[in-house]
């Protein structure tokens, strides 16, 4: 018998309404199609700052952080950027509330020199109002921007090489944190592929570092990005981070949530369309009419100006393989649908968030990431669907970039894109040169733009599905030439969408699936 | 090998033309040089404001009239002064660190400015820059006229200039970047393969986002 999250339709169920970018759009989908839910969200802690102290008193495989500090030494701590969590959460961000008690911890124990740094990697600089957000308004008064700023992975002078792993892997870190006394990693595990080394060893690093990893060969070996067991990425980064914690003092403080994505009036937009009540199935309604009748900027503000009331679920401190571990658990506990079988069709709505697009627009590239890269890589055991088989999404694809946040992006998919979409060829012939740009760099540096080698890493967290699926279908884009880019077939509706899936499906009579997210999910996929 | 081509003005630094001639004006031999230059000036003020709006050439040959009369060995002699006085402390704070980066990344790096060629040998002296393309007095019998020698560098003639420099040391356009803040500077811009917009004005602001141009702040925001 299947899960009651996976459910099969039949022939009186209701049209699906999923995500189409910042639009909710009404899908028929034929019956036997099974529909996987989300878990309803965790229960929240019930006093997060009690939770926090009894972490930091009580670590795993280490001494408690008091323990690790003595009068004039030099701490760093390193916190998430804002990519984290989908969309930002509620005031005050939990990052906020670990930050509080942690400083009263360093300042009752005489240790003054304090830096905060923003993990930022290559993404792109906060601004002062997002950083605010993350640590709240007190300690943004207090230490911004002299002693808490962004992580700059281009400063000449900022970073220093700590060694190199056994399998050639460079690690190069921000040099304050490396000659800090003691580094605080503060944290907020949204997805089970955050969290754990790759919060200092990707989030302090710079490009030198991240092409161990972030290239296409790796991403071809991971199955998926969302189980660390069976990740290339994530066992090169915890090789990484192994040699990090050696060679620096880490105290590890991660905190999960859970899925409560949409507050109250949306909350229905988690259920079952057959189980909606009267009220619940008119605001769904209302709901995508009125969307479908805004502006694009106003549907953008409707869905990222409102913050999410995530709850907090867990905070784990110590060493960082110990601590991780039982993040870890969490997170599958919140997330992980048990599925038997996998699909020869996955359909999914893909959404207007990511986390490369805060405060910004899901451009084409993203839209990419989204559909063969994060929807695509939600499942352990097995992939959704079978190999060669064909995923239907649904977008509109628009030709439409943030000219700041994303101004490599354009050039990407608008100059090389047209060249090839071979993920090797990209990487040896384009990538070193693109990710060099001075002018690039400069607006990565000075700006708000992400590094000019992020736009490439983007494509390359779309390869494993690129490798296994035998088609992408688009239904609803808004024109050919971006999804003929991207490498995608398009319908006019769902209904031909099907239709033409059917034709290349691995079965005779094929098996159809719909993931059914926003809020996250993913798939425990036996055979 | 690729060439970067910067403009300087509200570029590179956050003066103009007129600062570093205010400082020739005023330091010369005697004060009443100083006053009577200064007058003169002033009285132009209002054509040269006009000549702004419409061409930016004869703005530049209205201004460097100002020079008229120094001798060839008291231009250069305050060259160094005017440099360390008026335009080194007004460099954008990453002004160097990005033209660092374009050498190490194995670029001709060329200063391609109205401003005398004089100061902009000690600023690319400074920035560590390969190249300069600048304006030039006419001097006769070691004293300037007053007038500037042809080509002017303003404008269209910059984009002209950055051609045959490239021409001449064998880089291909298509791989050369051009930096710039001024919408008058589009020329320029338009004839290298990555054109980027520096600390832009309106007009290039607007334009760099209509064809996705890089705009760049030389200053954390």
């Amino acid at each position: 018998m299947s899960h009651p999250l996976v459910v099969t339709l039949d022939r009186r169920s209701a049209p699906r309404t999923i995500f189409a970018g910042d639009r909710l759009v009404e899908v028929d989908m034929p019956a036997g199609t099974r529909v996987i839910y989300p878990r309803p969200p965790l229960e929240a802690l019930k006093d997060v700052d009690a939770a926090i102290r009894y972490a930091i008193n009580h670590p795993y495989n280490s001494d408690p952080l008091h323990a690790k500090l003595r009068p004039g030494m030099k701490v760093v701590i390193a916190i998430d950027d804002i990519s984290l969590p989908l969309p930002p959460m509620r005031r005050p961000d939990v990052r906020e509330r670990v930050l509080t008690i942690v400083l009263e911890l360093l300042r009752d124990h005489g240790v003054d020199d304090v830096t905060m740094i923003i993990a930022t990697s290559v993404h792109r600089r906060m601004t002062s109002d997002e950083i605010r957000w993350i640590v709240g308004d007190k300690i943004h008064a207090a230490y911004y921007p002299d002693r808490l700023y962004n992580h700059d992975a281009e400063d000449p002078k900022g970073m220093k090489e700590i060694g190199t792993t056994d399998h050639g892997e460079i690690v190069e870190l921000n040099k304050k944190a490396v000659e800090s006394d003691l580094l605080i990693y503060v944290n907020l595990n949204l997805v089970p592929m955050d969290g754990g080394h790759k919060s200092v060893s990707v989030g302090l690093c710079g490009y030198k570092s991240l092409r161990s990893h972030h290239n296409p060969q790796t991403m071809r070996n991971c199955h998926s990005y969302m189980d660390p067991k069976t990740s290339a990425l994530a066992t090169s980064v915890e090789r990484m981070g192994k040699l990090t914690n050696k060679a620096l003092n880490v105290f590890t403080i991660e905190t999960t949530v859970n899925n409560r994505m949409f507050d109250k009036p949306l909350e229905f937009l988690h259920k079952n369309e057959d189980d909606l009540s009267n009220a619940e199935k008119s605001a769904l309604k209302a709901l995508t009419f009125t969307l479908s009748k805004l502006p694009q900027s106003a549907r953008q503000a409707i869905f990222q100006k409102v913050p999410s009331p995530y709850g907090v679920t867990g905070v784990f401190a110590g060493e960082t393989e110990a601590v991780h571990e039982h993040t870890l658990k969490r997170c599958y506990e919140q997330y992980a649908v048990p599925v038997k079988g996998q699909c020869d069709v996955l359909v999914t709505g893909i959404p207007y968030i990511s986390p490369y697009n805060v405060n910004s627009f899901l451009n084409p590239l993203l839209v990419q990431v989204m559909a063969q890269g994060y929807l695509f890589n939600l499942y352990r055991g097995a992939p959704l669907v079978k190999k060669g088989g064909t995923m239907i999404i649904t977008h509109p694809c628009t030709d439409q970039f943030d000219k700041e946040h994303h101004a490599p992006y354009i050039e990407f998919v608008h100059n090389l894109l047209p060249e090839t979409r071979d993920a090797m060829e990209l990487h040896k012939r384009y990538e070193h040169k693109f990710a060099s740009n001075p002018a690039l760099i400069q607006m990565f540096r000075t700006g708000h733009a992400y590094h000019p080698a992020h736009p490439f890493f983007m494509w390359y967290w779309g390869e494993a599905g690129r490798q296994h699926l035998g088609r992408v279908i688009v239904v609803g884009a808004d024109n050919e030439y971006i999804p003929k880019l991207l490498g995608y077939e398009t319908a006019r509706t769902m209904t031909d969408a099907l239709e033409m899936a059917k034709d290349t499906a691995p079965s005779r009579s094929p098996d159809i699936t719909m993931l059914h997210c926003p809020p996250i999910l993913m798939a425990d996929v036996t055979a | 090998m690729a060439a970067s081509y910067f403009d300087v003005d509200g570029t590179l630094v956050r003066t103009n033309l007129i600062h570093p001639t205010l400082y020739y004006i005023l330091n010369q031999q005697t004060p009443v040089q100083s006053f009577g230059k200064l007058f003169r000036a002033a009285l132009k003020a209002p054509q040269m404001a006009l000549a702004e709006l419409h061409d930016r050439r004869l703005f530049n040959e209205m201004l460097f009239s100002s020079y008229e009369g120094m001798s060839r060995d008291r231009l250069q002699l305050l060259a160094e002064d005017a440099f360390d006085a008026v335009i080194k402390p007004s460099l954008y704070p990453e002004a160097r660190s990005l033209v660092q980066r374009c050498r190490d990344e194995g670029q001709d790096v060329v200063i391609v400015s109205g401003a005398l060629d004089f100061l902009m040998k000690h600023l690319a002296e400074y920035l560590g820059a390969t190249g300069v393309i600048a304006n030039r007095l006419e001097i006769k019998d070691n004293y300037a006229t007053g007038r500037l020698l042809r080509p002017v560098v303003a404008g269209p003639e910059k984009a002209k200039l950055i051609r045959e420099h490239a021409r001449a040391h064998g880089h291909d356009l298509d791989h050369c970047f051009a930096y710039s803040d001024s919408y008058s500077d589009v020329p320029m811009l338009s004839v290298v393969g990555h054109p980027a917009a520096v600390n832009p004005d309106g007009k290039l602001a607007r334009l760099a986002n209509a064809y996705g141009w890089p705009i760049l702040t030389l200053e954390r925001s």
